[in-house]
């Protein structure tokens, strides 16, 4: 037998990673097996059931916040990619820029102060401007505190292209539009697409502003949980939590995946 | 077939007094040259000399801030690139990782607006050109160094422009690979006929493709000539050192007439050897090459004798270093026979050199 | 072949191709800024304004200037307006950084041990167990909090457990800052993970031979080599966690309860019922002044280290 000394190797970490990981995914499990109970009470177990997911489907309530959700976010991630696509073009290749580090910053600001004081800050601005439309303030907001979610992957993706490639294209007799469109967006297209899920993740999941910003006709999916929650735990809910997390792991699983080809594509041997 | 200057009325490219600045940094200092059609030119130098910035003012990426361009008689600064007639192979080569190798070659093309049956001969052409006809569908990531050299250039030869630019294309490929691409290159610049401007700061490579050097240094032109006129008869300190290994010796001018200079050495000796540029009487520097210096039984010339202080024994020739009368000077011998390194360290031996082989250099 | 189109008019072009650039450095910000400049800019300025306001008598606000938002931070007014030192605002705003830096904590503890442990596995599996810690942020927040309000509540899953086991039966463990940290925790655990492992991945591991090879030890390689080099992913999941902790609402508000406020919850508190919203302009730009504080001192604090040799 060889003595072999690793001395990269700490020892426990395997256990204490393993730990880990039962901690991450058991709450979540949780939630899951609870949905399938057939008792009312969802920690007593008393069979298998999927009456709750029947239930949870005719609730016309849940159906209305969902589809509230997908509109306002797919509105935001398209408003707010936009954006942050001009934004990190202007500021990565722009030339004669002065002030890069300071439009950078405002790009970046919703990531830098409390998402509560600017869910606070926007309802006054609504409010004063007597802007009642909950779309409206909902689609302005998310759309503002998304663009930095979208910027960050564009921006990383766009700063590691190289500018050669795009002199090429120009010397290869294309103008600046046909460059963007057959070069440069198709190169920082993973980025845009990363960016484009992470705003969209951002606003489904948004709870603090939509809260306070939503009015009755635009109550979101997050706010309509939250009632649920509040008026009590039911096993209803864990079926419409279980469908969320389902939905949640294939976007997540797609989004990686195009993310990995994208690496693996620029991958040179 | 190649003329070494290019004085006819064909001119690809003139140069005239182009500066260039980045913020205090003088990149260029009014630099004004012409290369002929069909001509491999080589813009030589050391980085930092201006050279790249030169070839990116060539392809339309920089433009000067005084002086002017003209590609085949017409003023170029102002056209941007996609509209001037002239290609470049990147240093990275640049090859679109998205686009198949077919792809690749395509895209001036289609820019250009070719009908697509014509696109895809030419496409073809180019390919097997390059050695690369079977390969067509793969991507720039699954090639080695050298097959994406050869997309490059396939790439850029594709539309036939008027000028290809070549930026420092071999730096990157290993020493082997680098010698088979110096002569497919030569090749294919005289097959094609199209006139190849070349950015190197490797000396053997300017050396041996080219038909006129440019040799750049501090933003400005120090010497344009063929390969052996940079090499024999370098004009000042700059070239001979860059170009080449030298010995510089301190020299003074005792008199000057038609191209030719009489001075003393440090050694006391007095011989008249050819200068260039103005030599007036007083302190010089006299340029020997190493090889042009013999030693032992092979010495002749002017003779004189130093003690070998160091050696170096490289395979096919030995490099000595030598003590003449307190001055270093470096000789190097070619290995002929196997008894060609007899010269033992500490030794001193017959010093010699031809007069006609150094070269007065203004301080 | 001369395609002479392409050499075509080109007097005019030169100097616009300049000015293209330099519109896209204008036109490309310009709807980034108008964006940001209407939706948070600008709602910064007007909530700084409100919280120098005056309470309106049916919720909202008139524009009679003074400090009383501020006020009420540390006194109580009476009837007769003396004004009564009261503890209760910043005991809250005390439990705010304290569940902020605990939540911190706690995550870079967990955080430096797994991203290590995963960061030498096989490449297959490494990118494996990152998906897996990524795979949860995913997640809706409110239901990651949802997930301990049923572990911990009444009848929960942990109650229940520790019946069987012989505890006596009906325990709860919500409405308490432990529940509130627990959920805290978990949400920004991904927060810290990522970063942490970006550093330590790219730790050259030579380095960790190199201080055993000089007569390190495994505990002294860790304070004297790993650490001090993934300092920056260290502060920056820090920062990433430490930041949105400050301003929690929903971890304080479905697991602490109605009782242990936290500053997000204290905010939302005063908007929701429209009950007093210059207290809550003054409480969220105390909020927003402590992160800026904070994020000021450790950017300088990075500067400073970036600075040294």
């Amino acid at each position: 037998m060889s003595i072999s000394h690793d001395v990269k190797r700490y020892p426990g970490l395997r256990p204490l990673t393993a730990v880990f990981f039962l901690y991450l995914y058991a709450p979540l499990a949780v939630i899951v097996v609870y949905s399938f109970n057939a008792n009312r009470v969802a920690g007593v177990w008393t069979g298998f059931s999927l009456k709750w997911y029947g239930s949870a489907l005719d609730n016309a309530a849940l159906v209305n916040a969902l589809k509230t959700s997908l509109t306002v976010a797919a509105i935001a991630t398209a408003v707010s990619t936009l954006i942050a696509l001009s934004a990190a073009l202007a500021i990565i290749r722009g030339k004669n820029l002065r002030f890069r580090k300071l439009s950078e910053t405002i790009v970046n600001l919703p990531l830098l102060l409390p998402e509560i004081v600017l869910a606070v800050a926007t309802l006054i601005l609504f409010s004063l401007l007597d802007i009642q439309n909950g779309m409206l303030r909902l689609v302005v907001a998310h759309a503002a505190f998304c663009t930095p979610f979208a910027f960050l992957p564009i921006r990383a993706r766009l700063q590691g292209m190289s500018l050669d490639l795009e002199e090429a294209s120009a010397d290869l007799y294309a103008d600046r539009w046909t460059t963007f469109r057959r070069v440069t967006l198709p190169l920082i297209f993973p980025g845009v697409f990363s960016g484009a899920m992470l705003a969209f993740l951002i606003s489904m999941d948004d709870f603090i502003t939509s809260n306070l910003l939503a009015t009755g006709g635009s109550t979101t999916l997050p706010v309509y949980i939250f009632s649920l929650i509040r008026a009590g735990t039911s096993p209803e809910l864990n079926a419409i939590a279980t469908l969320l997390i389902l939905a949640s792991l294939v976007l997540a699983t797609v989004a990686l995946l195009v993310a990995a080809r994208g690496a693996r594509e620029d991958a040179e041997p | 077939m190649t003329q070494p200057h290019s004085t006819g009325a064909q001119k690809a490219i003139e140069v005239k007094s182009v500066s260039k600045s980045f913020g205090a940094y003088q990149a260029l200092k009014s630099v004004s040259f012409d290369i002929g059609s069909n001509e491999f030119f080589t813009m030589l130098g050391p980085s930092g000399c201006g050279k790249t910035t030169l070839l990116r003012m060539l392809a339309g990426f920089e433009s000067p801030d005084s002086g002017s361009i003209l590609l085949n008689g017409k003023e170029v600064v102002a056209i941007p690139p996609h509209r001037r007639r002239v290609n470049t192979v990147f240093q990275s080569y640049a090859l679109f990782p998205h686009m198949t190798l077919e792809q690749n070659v395509a895209y001036g093309l289609e820019n250009l607006g070719w009908e697509q049956a014509r696109i895809k001969n030419r496409v073809g052409e180019m390919l097997e050109r390059v050695h690369m006809g079977p390969m067509a569908r793969r991507r720039p990531a699954q090639l080695s160094g050298g097959q994406r050299q050869r997309i490059a250039l396939a790439r850029a030869l594709a539309p036939e422009p008027e000028v290809l630019l070549l930026d420092e294309p071999l730096s990157a490929l290993d020493l082997k690979l680098r010698q088979a691409m110096r002569d497919e290159l030569r090749t294919l610049q005289r097959d094609t006929g199209i006139t190849f401007v070349f950015v190197t700061h490797d000396q053997e490579e300017a050396l041996d493709m080219s038909d006129r050097i440019a040799v750049l240094g501090g933003g400005e032109v120090q010497q344009i000539g063929t390969p052996t006129e940079i090499y024999e008869e370098p004009v000042n300190r700059f070239v001979a050192d860059f170009v080449g290994e030298t010995n510089f010796l301190e020299v003074e001018v005792l008199e000057t007439a038609g191209g030719e200079a009489t001075i003393r050495t440090p050694f006391g000796l007095s011989i008249t050897v050819p200068a260039t540029g103005p030599t007036a009487r007083g302190r010089a520097t006299l340029s020997v090459r190493p090889e042009k210096i013999n030693l032992g039984n092979q010495a002749q010339g002017l003779i004189f004798e130093g003690r070998i202080v160091n050696k170096n024994y490289m395979g096919g020739y030995t490099h000595y270093t030598l003590d003449v009368s307190g001055t270093e000077l470096r000789a190097s011998r070619r290995n002929a026979s196997r008894e060609g390194d007899t010269i033992p360290l500490g030794a001193t031996v017959p010093v010699g050199f031809v007069a006609g082989s150094a070269r007065v250099l203004a301080a | 072949m001369t395609d002479s189109a392409l050499h075509a008019p080109a007097e005019t072009e030169h100097a616009p191709r300049a000015r293209f650039w330099h519109d896209l450095s204008f036109w490309g910000l310009l709807p980034s800024r108008l964006l940001m400049g209407f939706a948070l800019i600008l709602p910064i300025f007007i909530i700084a304004a409100v919280s120098l306001a005056t309470r309106g008598a049916h919720g909202g606000f008139a524009w009679d200037l003074n400090l009383a938002g501020y006020r009420q931070i540390l006194f109580n007014e009476g009837w007769t307006g003396e004004l009564e030192f009261t503890p209760q605002y910043l005991l809250i705003i005390g439990r705010t950084f304290l569940l902020a830096g605990a939540t911190t904590v706690i995550c870079l503890l967990f955080a430096v041990p797994v991203a290590y442990f995963i960061s030498r596995q096989p490449p297959g599996r490494k990118a494996a167990l990152v998906y897996l810690v990524t795979l949860p942020f995913w997640v809706s927040m409110i239901l990651r909090v949802y997930a301990w309000m049923i572990i911990l509540g009444k009848d929960g899953t942990l109650p229940r457990l520790l019946e069987t086991l012989g505890f006596p039966a009906g325990m709860s463990f919500m409405f308490n800052d432990g529940a509130t940290l627990t959920a805290m925790v978990y949400t920004a655990m991904p927060l810290m993970v990522l970063p942490v492992f970006a550093s330590i991945e790219k730790l050259d591991g030579t380095l960790i031979e190199a201080s055993h090879d000089l007569y390190g030890d495994r505990w002294v390689t860790l304070r004297r080599v790993i650490l001090p080099l993934t300092a920056p992913g260290l502060t920056a999941g820090a920062i990433l966690v430490f930041v949105p902790s400050l301003g929690a609402v929903l971890e304080p508000t479905l697991m602490g309860g109605g009782k242990q406020m936290m500053m997000g919850s204290l905010i939302q508190l005063q908007f929701g019922g429209g009950r007093n919203w210059p207290f809550g302009a003054a409480i969220a730009m105390t909020l927003m002044a402590l992160v800026m504080i904070f994020l000021i001192v450790t950017s300088l604090r990075a500067a400073r280290r970036e600075v040294a040799p």
